[in-house]
């Protein structure tokens, strides 16, 4: 049996993760035709390059199809409940970086923290008769981390891209979304709030815990030793 | 017939015989009612599903909003209910908790004497749980919102101490900030030392483009609450410390009601006199009130709609949900009663976890 890698399929972050395996010793490319996704491993016997879209390697290694994982570290958090029961973080990668953040119109002059959002949801409820919306795809993180800080009387709508024109387009009164520069939230009329971030995702070697780890000791023991990474003591202990 | 099933039809008949009339609800449920009640929260506790033509529907997490709601369309005045159903709870670990199991629950809805109908369902559920090993608890949130109201300081710091009763950390945090300590003392110096430093039309001028559904105007009052709020004198440290000792404060009722009565604060008296009433009351009703547990933050961190006496009977097993929860609810009827409001009190048993327990008996 084969040791399965999953890394993104396309673009900069594929290019970055195949420079951070060649940087300590392990080739990873695509073979055949430019747009067939099937890719090769030199350096380690034994282990097998599954190419996959980001967005679907939380759900292939919450499901154990994969035993290692590349993908953004804020989309293993939304996409998969009790996360940390699932997958095992091995090593941030250092590239990737986003911030996930709360934002707001700059008008709002009155309003530089969480807990003044707070105050203007119950306000805004008061006034207008529904609670303040916020728009964003990431509904668990955000969720939990607007429930951690004690925010009320909001709800959130669900936006699956251009998120930052949907306060100007009257369908949300603040966004929360990835950002690196911010360019798109300044376009856009929009301030972060002073308050750290939901998440600071990053792209991310992840183990799955549901994979079979029975029969790739041997594999998974190399490229640990090439990569410098521990698995998870619970997780090796299936080896035997 | 499970076993649960079995104990959810005796307690179902047991309070049939205590004159309470059986009601059904829905299982699917019209998601914006829950959602107005609970906020965003729910979302993430139940299981929400969509109708092609009804809109978003959440599996019921709990029968009380539609118990409420038929009695506040044709319901008689007083009236007892009682029901027995599944309930729909979503887990995020995969083990943990059930995701779909019984609740049976006795609702009363009653104008006179709430003392009475506290002591009559507390009753009723010590009897109906008496051949089980379980601890009941109780407490009252009527006297921390008096407790609030009784603080020195402007009606807007009381309203937003009060929307976050049950939200324990986020009231020490507010607590911690109008009495002028913490980050978000600080975070507030800032903001108004920002909102000082020019007129709010200039500060506007810079901020550029206005966007979005609050307006000009939302923003400007807003400004002037903050400005006003700012030359507020802080919480006095001396009461915001005697809060903090009523929020912590455990003991048998009649000892708790003894130690918070010498503590002289005038803005408790009568949430006090209607604790002593239900103590009363309770002891009429055979339950000794000199030994029953009465813990000041109990129901804190449960739902958000009991607003006088809360209770729970809890088993020494803290791998199971206890056993039975309940408490008194005025202020949702009001809000679900469209105008009309009514004073009610209920509570319910999880039939699942009394299995359990006889299961390890």
């Amino acid at each position: 049996m084969t040791l399965k890698l999953g890394v993104p399929s396309k673009g900069r972050l594929m290019e970055k993760t195949f420079e951070w395996f060649a940087a300590r010793g392990v080739s990873l490319s695509r073979t055949g035709e430019a747009r067939e996704y099937a890719g090769a491993v030199d350096g380690v016997e034994g282990v097998e390059l599954v190419l996959l879209s980001a967005s679907e390697i939380p759900r292939e290694l919450a499901a154990g199809r994969i035993h290692l994982g590349v993908t953004g570290s804020d989309l293993v958090r939304e996409d998969l409940a009790d996360w940390s029961a699932q997958v095992a973080e091995l090593a941030p990668m250092g590239f990737g970086h986003a911030d996930l953040i709360v934002a707001v119109p700059k008008a709002w002059v009155d309003v530089e923290t969480l807990d003044d959002l707070d105050a203007v949801a119950s306000a805004f409820r008061a006034q207008h008769g529904f609670r303040l919306r916020i728009a964003t795809k990431y509904h668990r993180l955000v969720r939990d981390y607007l429930r951690a800080h004690g925010v009320a009387d909001y709800q959130l709508v669900d936006s699956q891209g251009a998120t930052e024109g949907t306060v100007k387009n009257l369908t949300a009164e603040a966004i929360a979304d990835i950002t690196s520069t911010g360019e798109t939230l300044r376009a856009n009329h929009l301030k972060i709030l002073r308050d750290a971030p939901v998440h600071c995702s990053q792209a991310t070697l992840f183990a799955a815990r549901g994979a079979d780890w029975g029969q790739v000791a041997a594999p998974m023991a190399k490229l640990a030793q090439r990569l410098g990474i521990t698995l998870p003591q619970e997780m090796s202990l299936q080896d035997s | 017939m499970t076993r649960a099933q079995a104990i959810a039809s005796a307690l179902l008949a047991q309070m049939q015989d205590a004159g309470a009339l059986p009601v059904a609800a829905d299982i699917l449920q019209p998601a914006e009612t829950l959602l107005d009640l609970y906020g965003e929260d729910i979302r993430a506790r139940a299981y929400v599903t969509h109708d092609p033509a009804l809109g978003e529907m959440m599996l019921r997490p709990d029968f009380t909003v539609p118990v409420v709601q038929a009695h506040m369309r044709e319901g008689a005045e007083p009236a007892r209910y009682c029901y027995s159903g599944a309930v729909f709870r979503k887990q995020e670990r995969a083990g943990g908790r059930a995701r779909e199991y019984l609740q049976v629950g006795y609702e009363v809805f009653a104008r006179d004497d709430p003392a009475r109908a506290d002591a009559e369902v507390f009753a009723l559920f010590a009897r109906l749980l008496a051949e089980y090993d379980l601890r009941p608890v109780t407490g009252d949130m009527g006297i921390l919102k008096a407790a609030v109201a009784g603080l020195e300081t402007s009606p807007q710091r009381k309203a937003a101490l009060l929307r976050h009763i049950w939200r324990p950390q986020r009231f020490r945090a507010l607590l911690e900030r109008m009495g002028g300590h913490g980050p978000l003392a600080q975070a507030r110096a800032d903001l108004i030392a920002q909102l000082r430093s020019r007129p709010a039309d200039a500060l506007l001028q810079e901020a550029g483009q206005m966007v979005g559904l609050r307006s000009e105007d939302d923003i400007r009052a807003r400004i002037t609450t903050l400005l006003a709020d700012a030359a507020t004198p802080p919480i006095p440290r001396a009461q915001v410390a005697a809060l903090e000792n009523l929020l912590s404060l455990k003991a048998p009722a009649r000892a708790a009601l003894a130690a918070m009565r010498v503590q002289n604060w005038a803005a408790l008296a009568p949430a006090l006199d209607r604790l002593e009433a239900r103590l009363d009351a309770l002891d009429a009703a055979g339950i000794d009130s000199a030994n029953l547990p009465f813990e000041a933050s109990f129901g804190r961190t449960t739902m958000e709609y009991y607003d006088g006496f809360v209770f729970g009977f809890v088993s020494a097993r803290d791998d199971l949900p206890p056993v039975a929860s309940g408490g008194r609810y005025d202020a949702l009827t009001a809000v679900l009663g469209q105008g009309r409001a009514i004073p009610a009190v209920g509570g319910v048993i999880r039939p699942g976890t009394l299995a359990a327990l006889e299961g390890a008996a």
